[in-house]
């Protein structure tokens, strides 16, 4: 198990966030959903976008307080197209 | 004989213009990411080959490391890793998934 909070500090402390949502898809605490905006994912193909956040993530994937990680990234020009 | 697993999922991964490692089989997956990304790959009527990782047969932890990615599905198009359900999920909804696989099978 793992807290939103835990999950957002992370990530923000490894990467420019300009948004981030987490969603506990169970209500299990270990099967995420995130959605992440970053300006280190410009120009980044989905594959290189994913493993950054995953790389950023690898200790509580690794120990399984992360079971299951549903990512959606996007950099803010990305995000800016979806009108969001 | 780690080397064997990871050359045998290597000879796998190149043999096949598609390649899925995933939990259970195509008909029957054992997993909901599994499952939707095998339902998108049909949806392309491409052919497509695939080891169930929960059998011993496929070689165990090699998969993860093969590709350096840490969650089942695992999908390989033309030999190149792309990557699990959400990327597949995220290129089909972008369009950009059909011409992976087309230009796959035209070689």
């Amino acid at each position: 198990m793992i807290t939103p909070e835990e999950i957002k500090q992370t990530l923000s402390q490894a990467l420019p966030v300009e948004v981030i949502e987490t969603q506990d898809l169970t209500g299990g605490g270990d099967h995420w959903q995130v959605i992440i905006v970053s300006p280190a994912f410009d120009g980044k193909g989905l594959l290189e976008q994913h493993r950054m956040v995953n790389d950023v993530l690898k200790d509580p994937l690794a120990d399984q307080r992360i079971h299951a990680l549903s990512l959606k990234t996007y950099s803010p020009a990305q995000w800016q197209k979806l009108g969001a | 004989m780690a080397e064997d697993v990871i050359n045998k999922i290597d000879e796998k991964v190149k043999n096949n213009k598609v390649m899925v490692y995933m939990k259970g089989t195509p008909d029957f997956p054992q997993c909901g990411f599994s499952a939707h990304t095998v339902e998108i790959l049909k949806s392309y009527g491409f052919p497509f080959a695939s080891d169930d990782v929960l059998a011993e047969s496929a070689g165990r932890g090699g998969f993860k490391r093969y590709s350096n990615w840490p969650t089942i599905p695992q999908i390989y198009i033309d030999g190149k890793f792309v990557g699990g359900c959400d990327i597949v999920h995220e290129l089909h909804e972008r369009g950009e998934l059909e011409p992976l696989l087309k230009a796959a099978f035209a070689k």
